[in-house]
């Protein structure tokens, strides 16, 4: 554990979507704490909030959700206090993110270069030159071939990987302290997704910089995380190392999600899955939100919510069957 | 940028072939008509055979029909367009007498939709469900369901009869000198303040009535065309980037651009053609109120030179349409 010097901090966080069939409490009472430096992992099902939960850390929740409780403490500031001007001044500049479908995430009429300056520019007092500079410096730091001509090249001339690549060199073009990717690797082939997880890892490692990686697929939290977080139905059920989370799951979720994933030296098994669907946003099951899938679902279970409980090494549960 | 040059290359190339399509159809059109024009441009019933035989060999009308055609085009390469029976004046001489009225009145027209459309349609789209989107989709409506003449007779009635703000059609006083034959410009060109703001009331009227149904249909145009740039992913990105709404709008408003300008280019190619009923309520002396009279005495050189006119400025329209879709969006270039 770093123990300590945490840069981000989640509390009671709640986020809900007012839709015209009923209000989606997509994320509710969530709490968090990431450290300097590290690369974190938010797992969890699609749908299950993750994604909402670190837009909610930029303040761009997509209407009609809305942030309706908690704290959001970044550095030491409360960034659900800060007036919009200001919040606009942290993103892209000290919180930075990178997106799922690097084909939709950069405007089409703009050439990338344009895209990487006119972020600088719109944080930095620098001239026009000194902007292109940089960006051409991210290019290459980004290990875009080419990176010269690639700056005056349209989003339609660049292939997936390279716009990737691209929506990277963005995010980092003013050092955030936080990159927050959103399953950034989804969208690519399987070869490229192996370059861009090791460019983020590289990048980690070069700048320091603290990552939060959102995902569904294991083998990237595995591949890349220092610490991971189980979330389900809006809530984290499970944060631990991930050696510890890997060798000794505790929540009843996690253990299914593990069994989930193919392995290569168990060759006769079949692949197991979590028995139920992910439960209705809208009227959520009553106590643990597991526990209609849950094969160990206990009377209490049923009608009290289960409370975080620290396991001991920074390894929190929240499920009855600890308490 | 060699790929811009190759485009417009490319699309002026097709620019070609559809002017020959509207040569012909127009040319056909006018061999369907009823009638015996060498008799009628001979003078009527009372025309010697002699004089038909004369107008027949001095109009090619006693050649087979490609060959008439060939000297339709050549004619028209060198702006001959015919002699009107009812001018005996040559129609092209009539119409440069009458379009800089109608250029005029659709400029001012065009620029009424472009400035009140798609800022209503931005504001509408900006602030979906509020009370100024609904207070837009309210007046758009009513501009597009709302017959020109009817519109034209009660803004006539309340600026003119009823306030008196405004006169009740006629174009303004000429300027000493005509520079453009634009008379609002040239007012200016000349410094005389007078005349110019003389022109401007003259054109307000006839201008809105013409524009009304086009700020409308841009104003709904741009406000679809917000909401789906809005939506799209790369919206999400440029604030994460920590843009300024300012600056966030900028790429938004050039994104939705394409449809608009689409809308604006057949717009004012409509605007041109679809001038006749205004120039006709607000005695505007443009084109309109000439086709007009070319149709209700026959007079067919008239009408298809108003007809091959419009046409042209309708193809050149879509030309500059498309150039504009290149230059917006580097995708069409390819």
């Amino acid at each position: 554990m770093r123990g300590g010097d945490e840069i981000l901090r989640i509390e009671g966080l709640c986020v809900y979507f007012y839709t015209y069939a009923g209000v989606v409490r997509a994320v509710e009472d969530l709490n968090l704490t990431i450290y300097r430096g590290e690369t974190f992992a938010l797992v969890g099902e699609t749908g299950c909030g993750k994604s909402v939960t670190m837009r909610a850390v930029l303040r761009l929740v997509p209407p009609p959700g809305r942030i309706v409780k908690g704290r959001i403490i970044f550095d030491g500031v409360d960034l659900l206090k800060l007036p919009e001007k200001e919040m606009r001044k942290i993103r892209g500049s000290k919180i930075s993110m990178v997106f799922q479908d690097p084909n939709t995430a950069l405007d089409p009429l703009y050439t990338a270069g344009y895209q990487t300056t006119e972020t600088i520019l719109a944080h930095r007092k620098v001239s026009k030159k000194s902007a292109w500079q940089r960006a051409l410096e991210l290019f290459k730091v980004v290990e875009i071939p080419e990176p010269k001509r690639r700056l005056r090249a349209y989003p339609h001339e660049l292939s997936g990987g390279m716009k990737q690549r691209v929506v990277t060199s963005i995010a980092l073009s003013l050092n955030p302290k936080l990159l927050i990717a959103d399953e950034p690797t989804t969208a690519l082939d399987v070869t490229i997704q192996a370059q861009i997880l090791e460019l983020l890892r590289d990048l980690q490692r070069k700048y320091g910089v603290t990552l939060v990686m959102i995902t569904h697929n294991m083998g990237v939290v595995a591949d890349m995380a220092d610490r991971v977080a189980v979330m389900y139905a809006g809530s984290v059920v499970e944060v631990a190392d991930v050696y510890e989370l890997f060798g000794n799951p505790l929540h009843p979720y996690t253990k299914g999600l593990l069994r989930a994933i193919p392995s290569l030296t168990s060759r006769n098994e079949r692949l197991q899955s979590i028995p139920g669907t992910v439960p209705n946003m809208i009227r959520p099951p009553p106590g643990c939100k597991f526990h209609p899938r849950c094969e160990y679902a206990m009377d209490v279970c049923k009608r009290e919510r289960p409370r975080m409980i620290d396991m001991g090494k920074g390894h929190l549960v929240a499920c009855h069957l600890y308490s | 940028m060699a790929e811009l040059k190759y485009y417009i290359i490319r699309r002026i190339l097709t620019f070609l072939p559809t002017l020959i399509g509207l040569t012909l159809i127009t040319f056909v059109v006018s061999m369907l008509v009823p009638g015996n024009p060498a008799r009628l441009w001979a003078g009527g019933i009372k025309a010697s055979p002699e004089v038909i035989e004369a107008v027949k060999k001095r109009y090619h009308l006693d050649e087979p029909l490609y060959m008439q055609y060939y000297y339709y085009l050549r004619n028209l390469l060198r702006g001959d367009l015919g002699v009107s029976p009812l001018t005996h004046r040559p129609v092209i001489t009539d119409i440069m007498s009458y379009f800089p009225a109608t250029v005029e009145l659709a400029i001012f027209a065009e620029l009424l939709v472009i400035l009140m459309g798609i800022p209503l349609g931005i504001i509408s789209a900006l602030k979906r469900d509020s009370v100024i989107d609904h207070a837009v989709r309210v007046f758009s409506l009513i501009g597009v369901s709302v017959p020109v003449f009817w519109l034209g007779l009660m803004l006539q009635w309340l600026f003119y009869y009823y306030l008196g703000w405004l006169p009740a059609g006629g174009r303004g006083p000429a300027p000493p000198r005509i520079y453009t034959k634009l008379y609002v410009l040239d007012s200016l060109l000349c410094g005389r303040w007078d005349l110019f703001w003389s022109n401007v009331a003259h054109i307000i009227l006839p201008a809105f009535t013409l524009a009304y149904i086009g700020v409308g249909m841009v104003a709904r145009v741009t406000r679809s065309s917000v909401l789906d740039v809005l939506s799209s992913d790369f919206v999400i990105f440029l604030n994460v980037k920590g843009l300024s709404r300012l600056s966030v709008l900028r790429h938004v408003i050039k994104n939705a651009l394409v449809p608009i300008v689409t809308i604006l280019g057949l717009e004012f190619g409509g605007l041109l053609g679809g001038a006749v009923i205004t120039e006709t309520i607000f005695f505007w002396p443009g084109i309109g109120r000439y086709a007009v009279q070319g149709i209700n005495s026959l007079d067919f050189p008239a009408i298809m030179g108003v007809t091959v006119l419009i046409g042209l400025i309708y193809i050149i329209v879509n030309l500059a349409v498309d150039l504009l879709y290149a230059v917006i969006d580097p995708r069409v270039r390819l």
